[in-house]
Parts: C-alpha cells; sequence; structure tokens
C-alpha cells in the first residue's frame, strides 16, 4: 500500500525528481563519459600496440654495424631488435611553396617491420629494388590529398629525388607527430615516409649499418636494465641515450590525453553529485516536511521508523536509478563521441568502443553514494521524530529580528521584502547551499569558458611574446657558429638569432626527465625566455634556466643541483646549478646560456640551427634556397603553426566547452528549479501570502 | 521481553486496560517548560469507555497519546493491562501500537494520495486478525465510497474512513481525541454512533476526548482534566446513546 502511495507521490512530484535526477545524471554522464572514452582509449592504444608491435625501447645511434644487431638481441630479456635508418629531410612538395619536411624512415628488405609494423590503408610497400619508391603515413598524404602515383620531391643528402607514393600507412609509432619546434601536430608540413632499406642507407652511406634501433622486452623484465645494456653497446657508436615508451614522442602525448581523462573523470562529477546529493537532500527533507502528519499517522497505526524510512527512500531511489539509467545511457554514448573525435585525432586504425561494465558498476554505485548520502540523511532525522510530535502541525517558524533588522535594512522594505529576508537569514544554511549550487554551475560555466580565453593567451604568450621568430631552422648535426654568416645571407633575411639544442638526461636525486637543454645568446629578440611576468630575461651566464613544469618535475628550485647527461655522439654528465626557474604554457623547457652550454659539452662555438625574421616579398625565394640546402634538415614556419594549433585546439575544446555548458545548465536549472518549488510549497503551507493579500495584487 | 509476560500471571478480565501511577509530562521548548500532566492517576477498565472533559492545554491529549504509545511520560508509569510501556523501546512501542491500538484523530489524517480503502488496508496489512477493509468500511456505511479519495468525501465521510481505519485490525483499545471537534453535529452524531458500536460489538475499550459535555455523556465514565491534573472522576450510570445528543 506504501508503495501505491509512492508512485502516486511520484506522478505529484514527478518535475521535481526529473530536475535531481537531470543534474545526477549529468554527473554521471560525465563520469561514464570520460571513463568510458578513457578506457576505449587504452585499450585502443593497447590492442593496437600489440598487434603492430610496439616496441619498448628506442635508440638513436650515429652508425652502427649491422652485426651489433645479434649482439643487442642477445641482451637478456629482449624479444625482437629492429634495426633502421631513420633521417629527417626538406620535402618540395608540388603547388606548395613553403618547404615542408618528413622524416624517412626504412623498412626492412624483406617482410613486414619485426616491431612498428605498418598498417596499410592503401597501395602496397615499395617494391625491392624500388628506391624511389614511398609509402606515406595517413595523416600527412590527407593533408596533401595524395593519391598514390602522385609524386613529392625530397632532397635525400642532398640531392633531389622523386618519391612517388605505392601506399599509404599507419603506424603505432607515430599516432601524434609533431615537427620538430612546434607544438601541435602540422600534417601539412611535417610528414612520415617509409622507404625501402637499401635506398635510403645506400644514400646517407649507411649500407650495412644503422642509425636507430627499436627493440621489445619480455614481459616481466625491467626495462631499465635492457636500456643500460643498450647504451653500453651503442656509446661505442654514437648512441646517444635509449629510451622507453614514456619518453617516445608518440605515446606520450597518447598517455598525457589519457591522464587528462581520468582527470577529468574524478574532478567534474564530483561537482554535479554533491549538488545532486544537496538537492536530494533539501527536497527529500521538504517534502517529508509537508508530509509530516502522513509520518506521524504512519508510525501511530504501527509502522516501524524503518518501514517508514524505506518508504520515502524509494523516492531517493527513483531518482538514483533514473539518473543512472539516463547518466549511464547518455554517458555511454557520449563516450562514443568522444572516442571517435580521439580516434580521429590520433588516427587509430582500429578503434575500440566498448561499454564497461566495471566503469558502470563504479557509476551506479556512486550515484547510490551521493543518493544516500543526501537522502538518507533527510529521511533519517524526519523519521526519527515521535509520532505524537509529527502529528502536531509544525509550530509556526521561529522567525527573529537579524543583523538586517539593526542595520535598519528592514525598515526600508516593504513587507514581502522583509519576509524574504527574514526567510533568508532564517535559514542561512539551505540559502548558503542554494547559492553554492548555482555558483557551481556558474563556475562550471566560466571555466569552461574560460579555456576558450586561456588558448587564446597562450597562442599570444608563445607567438607574439615568447616565439617571435618567423621560422626555426634545424641543421642536419650542429655546425660552427660561422654558418650565422651563411644563414644571414639567405634571401629575404631581416635578422638571425642562433641556438644550440641539446639532447639531455636531467636528474635530481630519483627524479629524471629526458628534456632538451636550448642554448640562446643571453639577450633575444626573436626566440624570448620569458619570466613570471611574461617579461624577458637576461640568461645567466652561469647555470641553468628551468621552466616550472620541469623544476617541478624534477622537484627542484633556484639554488639546487641538477645533473646532466648529454645524450649526443660525445656523452657528457656535468653537474648544473638551477639558476632561476621561469613560467611555461608550453612543453617543460630547460634553457642555458649558448657559449655556457657549447662550454659544457666541451666544444667549440657551435649550434643546431637559427631563429629568423624573414621579408615576406622575398619568402618564395628563401623557400627556395632552403629546399635545396641539404645542411638544412627541418624547417619550423611558425605563423603556419598558429592555424592547425587553433583548429585542433578549436574543435576538441569546442566540444567540451558545449558540454560543459550543457552541464552547467542543468545544475543551475535543477538548483534554482527546486529551490522555487519548495519555498512556493511552504508558502502554500503557511497560506498567508495569499490570504493576507500580497499576492492577490 | 515485556509482552512476553502478557497475562501470564493473571487474567487479563481481573486488570484495567489501563492503568497509570503519577503520570507526568513537562514539555521544553527552549527556555520555557510546560507541566503538561501533573501526576495523573487513572485507570480505566475493560470495555469502557471513558470520555475526557477539560478547558483546552489541560494536558488530555497529552494523555491519550501517552497511552496510546505515541509518546513517552517524563515520569510515572503507564501499564497496558501487566506491559509497562514506560520500559518499552521505540521498536516495542511500534509494536504495542500496531497490536493494539487504533486512533481517530480531529483532523482524520488520512493518506490524500491513498482511497477510502487503500487507507483502511494500510492498517489491515500489518495486523494479526483484521476486517477485511470493505467489511470495516461498511461498519461506517461507507461501502460506496471505497475508491473515493480523501479530497473527494465530506469531513464526516473521512472521519468514518478513519474510524474503520482504526477498528478495521480489531484493536483492544481505541483512541479518539475529539473525532467530532471538525464536525457538524448531525455528521458527530453518525461518528459516535459508529464508536459506540464498535464499543458495544467488539467490546473495545474506548477513551474519547471531548469540549462537549453532552458528549461526555454518551461515556461509561467522565473524567474532568483541570491544569494536567484530574479534577473529577464520575461514574454515568446509564450511558447515553449518540442519537440523543444534540450540540
Ligand atoms: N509538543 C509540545 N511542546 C510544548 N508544549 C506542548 C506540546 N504539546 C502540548 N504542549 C502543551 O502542553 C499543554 C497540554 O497540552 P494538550 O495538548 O495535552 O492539551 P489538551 O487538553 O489536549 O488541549 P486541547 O483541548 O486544546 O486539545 C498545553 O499547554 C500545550 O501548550
Ligand atoms: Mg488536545
Amino acid at each position: 500500500m506504501l508503495d501505491r502511495k509512492m508512485l502516486r507521490d511520484l506522478r505529484r512530484l514527478w518535475s521535481q525528481v526529473l530536475a535531481i535526477a537531470l543534474v545526477m545524471a549529468s554527473g554521471i554522464a560525465v563520469f561514464v563519459m570520460a571513463l568510458t572514452t578513457m578506457r576505449n582509449l587504452e585499450e585502443t592504444r593497447d590492442a593496437y600496440y600489440e598487434r603492430y608491435r610496439f616496441p619498448d625501447v628506442f635508440a638513436h645511434v650515429k652508425r652502427a654495424p649491422e652485426s651489433l644487431v645479434a649482439r643487442l638481441a642477445a641482451i637478456p630479456g629482449v624479444n625482437a631488435v629492429a634495426p633502421r635508418v631513420v633521417v629527417d629531410v626538406n620535402l618540395d612538395v608540388p603547388g606548395m611553396s613553403e618547404p615542408a619536411s618528413a622524416r624517412l624512415v626504412s623498412l626492412p628488405r624483406r617482410g613486414a617491420p619485426l616491431l612498428n609494423d605498418l598498417f596499410l590503408q592503401v597501395g602496397r610497400l615499395p617494391a625491392p629494388r624500388a628506391p624511389d619508391e614511398m609509402v606515406a603515413a595517413a595523416a600527412f598524404a590527407e593533408a596533401h590529398a595524395l593519391q598514390t602515383g602522385d609524386a613529392i620531391g625530397a632532397i635525400i643528402n642532398g640531392r633531389k629525388r622523386t618519391l612517388t607514393m605505392v601506399g599509404i600507412a599507419q603506424s603505432p609509432e607515430f599516432l601524434y607527430t609533431i615537427p620538430p619546434g612546434t607544438l601541435m601536430p602540422d600534417n601539412r608540413h611535417f610528414g612520415i615516409l617509409w622507404l625501402g632499406h637499401d635506398a635510403l642507407a645506400s644514400a646517407y652511406d649507411l649500407s650495412g649499418a644503422f642509425n636507430d634501433v627499436s627493440l621489445s622486452v619480455q614481459r616481466g623484465v625491467p626495462v631499465d636494465d635492457v636500456i643500460a645494456a643498450v647504451d653500453r653497446l651503442l656509446a661505442p657508436y654514437g648512441g646517444i641515450g635509449a629510451y622507453a615508451r614514456k619518453y617516445q614522442t608518440s605515446d606520450f602525448f597518447l598517455s598525457g590525453e589519457i591522464d587528462e581523462l581520468k582527470l577529468m573523470a574524478r574532478s567534474i562529477p564530483a561537482i554535479f553529485l554533491a549538488v545532486a546529493a544537496f538537492l536530494l537532500n533539501i527536497v527529500v527533507s521538504r517534502l517529508i516536511a509537508t508530509e509530516r502528519e502522513q509520518v506521524g499517522l504512519l508510525k501511530a497505526v504501527g509502522y516501524g521508523s524503518t518501514a517508514v524510512g524505506l518508504h520515502y527512500l524509494k523516492l531517493v531511489f527513483v531518482v538514483v536509478l533514473v539518473a543512472t539509467v539516463v547518466g549511464s545511457a547518455v554517458g555511454t554514448y557520449l563516450a562514443g563521441v568522444m572516442t571517435n573525435i580521439y580516434g580521429e585525432f590520433f588516427d587509430f586504425p582500429l578503434l575500440l568502443k566498448q561499454v564497461h561494465g566495471a566503469v558502470l558498476s563504479l557509476a551506479i554505485t556512486v550515484g547510490v553514494v551521493a543518493g544516500l548520502v543526501g537522502g538518507v540523511t533527510a529521511v533519517w532525522r524526519a523519521v526519527q521524530l515521535p509520532p505524537a510530535e509529527a502529528m502536531r502541525s509544525p509550530a509556526p517558524t521561529a522567525y527573529y529580528k537579524g543583523w538586517f533588522d539593526f542595520l535598519g535594512i528592514a525598515r526600508l522594505l516593504r513587507a514581502p521584502g522583509r519576509m524574504v529576508i527574514r526567510h533568508l537569514t532564517r535559514w542561512p544554511f539551505r540559502s548558503a547551499l542554494t547559492s553554492l549550487g548555482i555558483a557551481m554551475a556558474v563556475a562550471l560555466l566560466v571555466s569552461a569558458l574560460h579555456w576558450l580565453d586561456s588558448i587564446e593567451m597562450l597562442i599570444e604568450v608563445q607567438f607574439e611574446r615568447q616565439a617571435r621568430q618567423d621560422i626555426t631552422l634545424t641543421f642536419v648535426e650542429p655546425l660552427s657558429a660561422s654558418a650565422m654568416t651563411d644563414v644571414a645571407a639567405l634571401p629575404g633575411v631581416l635578422a638571425v638569432e642562433p641556438y644550440r639544442a641539446v639532447p639531455t638526461m636531467l636528474r635530481a636525486g630519483h627524479r629524471s626527465r629526458r628534456e632538451a637543454i636550448i642554448g640562446l645568446r643571453a639577450v633575444n629578440d626573436l626566440s624570448r625566455v620569458l619570466d613570471t611576468n611574461l617579461r624577458p630575461i637576461v640568461l645567466p651566464k652561469q647555470g641553468l634556466v628551468l621552466s616550472s613544469t620541469l623544476a617541478e618535475a624534477l622537484a627542484v628550485s633556484a639554488g639546487d643541483i641538477v645533473s646532466v647527461e648529454v645524450l649526443e655522439a660525445r656523452r657528457t654528465r656535468a653537474d648544473v646549478r638551477v639558476a632561476e626557474v621561469i613560467e611555461s604554457y608550453v612543453g617543460a623547457p630547460a634553457y642555458m646560456e649558448i657559449a655556457t652550454l657549447n662550454a659544457l659539452l666541451r666544444e667549440g662555438p657551435q649550434i643546431s640551427g637559427a631563429n629568423l625574421i624573414v621579408d615576406g616579398f622575398k619568402i618564395d625565394a628563401l623557400y627556395d634556397r632552403i629546399k635545396t640546402t641539404p645542411m638544412i634538415a627541418g624547417t619550423a614556419l611558425l605563423s603556419e603553426a598558429v592555424r592547425p594549433l587553433r583548429e585542433t585546439l578549436a574543435e576538441t575544446i569546442t566540444i567540451m566547452v558545449t558540454f560543459y555548458v550543457g552541464f552547467a545548465s542543468v545544475i543551475a536549472f535543477g538548483v534554482v528549479y527546486n529551490s522555487a518549488r519548495i519555498s512556493l510549497s511552504e508558502r502554500a503551507r503557511v497560506g498567508c501570502d495569499a490570504g493576507v493579500g500580497f499576492l492577490a495584487r | 521481553m515485556a509482552d512476553l509476560d502478557m497475562g501470564v500471571a493473571t487474567p487479563t478480565g481481573t486488570l484495567p486496560t489501563f492503568r497509570t501511577r503519577n503520570l507526568t509530562k513537562v514539555y521544553r521548548t527552549g527556555d520555557v517548560e510546560v507541566h503538561a500532566l501533573r501526576g495523573v492517576d487513572l485507570d480505566i477498565g475493560e470495555s469502557e469507555i471513558v470520555a475526557l472533559l477539560g478547558p483546552s492545554g489541560s494536558g488530555k491529549s497529552s494523555l491519550l497519546n501517552i497511552i496510546g504509545g505515541l509518546d513517552t511520560p517524563s515520569d510515572g508509569e503507564v501499564f497496558f493491562r501487566d506491559l509497562n510501556l514506560t520500559t518499552l523501546s521505540a521498536a516495542g512501542l511500534t509494536r504495542y501500537r500496531r497490536d493494539n491500538v487504533g486512533f481517530v484523530f480531529q483532523f482524520y489524517n488520512l493518506i490524500p494520495s491513498l482511497t477510502a480503502r487503500e487507507n483502511v488496508e494500510l492498517v489491515t496489512e500489518l495486523a494479526k486478525n483484521p476486517m477485511r477493509p470493505e467489511e470495516a468500511l461498511d461498519l461506517v456505511d461507507l461501502s460506496n465510497r471505497l475508491d473515493h479519495f480523501p479530497a473527494q468525501l465530506s469531513g464526516g465521510e473521512q472521519q468514518r474512513v478513519a474510524i474503520a481505519r482504526a477498528v478495521a485490525k480489531r484493536p483492544k483499545v481505541l483512541l479518539c481525541d475529539e473525532p467530532t471537534g471538525a464536525l457538524d453535529s448531525e455528521t458527530g452524531v453518525l461518528v459516535l454512533e459508529v464508536i459506540e458500536r464498535v464499543n458495544r460489538e467488539l467490546g473495545t475499550t474506548c477513551a474519547l476526548i471531548t469540549h462537549n459535555a453532552s458528549i461526555a455523556a454518551m461515556g461509561d465514565r467522565i473524567v474532568r482534566f483541570f491544569d494536567g491534573q484530574i479534577a473529577s472522576d464520575v461514574r454515568n450510570a446509564s450511558r447515553r446513546p449518540p442519537r440523543e445528543i444534540e450540540w
């Protein structure tokens, strides 16, 4: 019979119940969406890595003989060894004046790669005796709408060769490809091309040798031990330090994305569930308050507190049920959308989309807990009332004159205004909670919209204050500082600043980070180092300047010592003092004065590349020269980098902001609607407003 | 457990249904203390109708609530037969109310979202040996209103549903707190007749609070309250049939 009462109550209260359920459902939806997307991505990644044999250890070397492969394979715990030739070259893409660059990766002479297998979308692999055939990475091919049979010019070891595309492929190694010197994928100006081994090896005098090797490691074998052994073997051949998956660029970004989802799954739903629990608490409390006599009656005729409590808890249960069902369904649907977006972004050849039972049961648990927290306390308090007490209609709420009376505000208001204020101050906690609920919604809204602003801010800081060059050139290998004169003599170059970039392993205590140290002049006009107030600093003569992100990762601050291991052919090691910690919005860079860095490397004045300001009218001539200069391995066009950055971010962020705005509206609606309904039902009970004639007017 | 002792030593017939000793009730709201009952000693015999009279605030409802197990006294003792209500826990009191007591309140207290029949079923579902809900509603002449909601019934009809609900479980005692307080005299008579009939036919002990001396005349005894104490306790030799009462 109580159940019948509940059903009828539900019919009466459905709009309020629905409003709370929707708020709660939003929380659960975000939760399910984030967790499911995360799981999907993880599983997709793992499946992809496994099926296409993504290696565990990566190493680059200047030139190692193929005979070394057997010794690498003999390292305990190593499963497979895949030697390759990998080089960065400039491209000459028909119809595109600015230079693009590519990473050329060799394929084994026969069969599929042992590691980093290719997923061939279109076409075939290069024929063994066809040195000018190549397979292009899907992202690059798509950006240029390449068809099989199309040709692209590449400057291979100083000679321009025409490569014909015979296939389009994807690889777990290049899920995320960022051109050197920029922040975001730029598939127009940077791509991966796979060529036959002999074609590349002979061009770079690497016949019977390799300059890149990846290894897979048996499960359970410590990767660090393998890395140490690989380093020992490669050191005599100019090995620059083997590294594990987590330092591999593509995996680093993918894992970062997944971590972000994890964070979102944790923080945002908490807000929704807190609001839902609070709404539930208020609505259930007020509902029971309006049903005081009924509670009293039920107890009077012999229903126990538990029976009556359970009766009202069923209402909570309905809310939780609706919320979890709607939330899980919407969340699962959105997870599909999100997974597709990520799938497109990372260009997965396969996409595992699943409904994860564990995620759903976790969502249900979370929903039930929020429901219990919100509902049980309210129900329990009401049901504990002795029946005699409950049967009596509650004494008129004791209102008091409050601070607003003493401040004389009350006199300024007419009676209805006074009632409102007394009501607010009589229930300060409830009023505060209502405000808090709305505040949370607004906070969510503001933070969502704030993202858009912060992206603009990031772009502004990065491209207008920090990296102000038009072009960054990267040399194939470090050149003597006199190369500056040659660069300055290139057509259209208005200003040149040199830089030296050295891959290093930075260690402090047991913490370590693989990060390049960038050597710059003490004072720079183009690539500037900014302090926390975004003012350019003068690089100190001694010591390292670390970005705060890096300093945090290493748990060091100014004055601490960091051990620097140089990951170049000449492996040097030195302890360097941290001179200053600066802010950086992008990446986690480390800087040093260039001469100091040269000294640390025990080399003369050498530079890795140059930052340029160029004359826009002579740009085509410059591009032509760059394309045909073999010493220039890469060209990052910063003005071109902003556009893809904006586009990629805009797409992802617009979707996220839409979600958040939608959810924030749900919260605000739920809170406001319920408060309004509660106040109305209380007024109705007192019945005085209308009676006295305020509302009649 | 207290209710296991029920009627073991003495035949219940010789015990009064209710016996209160030095019953005291003090309400505290903030700093204010209200002495609602100041040491009430009252016995109510089996199958009696006891009318409780007295000015407003004299403690009648407080007494009824305590003997009905809806509230607990501040001091003193209450026995239902040989069951000491003051020793019972909240759950024990719930069981006592469920098994023994039927309540009728001034404002009917029906569940608005349940029909007349369902309001009665609410109680019969819990009872050990109940009437059928239809039977109970027939007793109050409401066979033709079974599926009406309280809002569709007149005040007198609602109160008769409340009585049907109270008697449907065949309670040992029927406690009525101003059952006619909100009714006109004609409707009130109908309600009183039902109470009288239940007492007569089922032998149910009745305590009936009223403000009206002429209604009190239907009782076997008339107990007057004043300021939390019994002012007088008079036996009424000839019960007046409700039909003859007018106010
Ligand atoms: N919950 C309570 N809190 C405080 N005081 C109470 C409470 N219940 C009753 N009282 C006070 O106890 C006294 C006795 O109340 P009670 O309801 O027993 O009187 P009553 O005889 O039934 O009066 P009425 O005829 O008006 O119903 C009154 O002064 C009343 O104000
Ligand atoms: Mg009373």
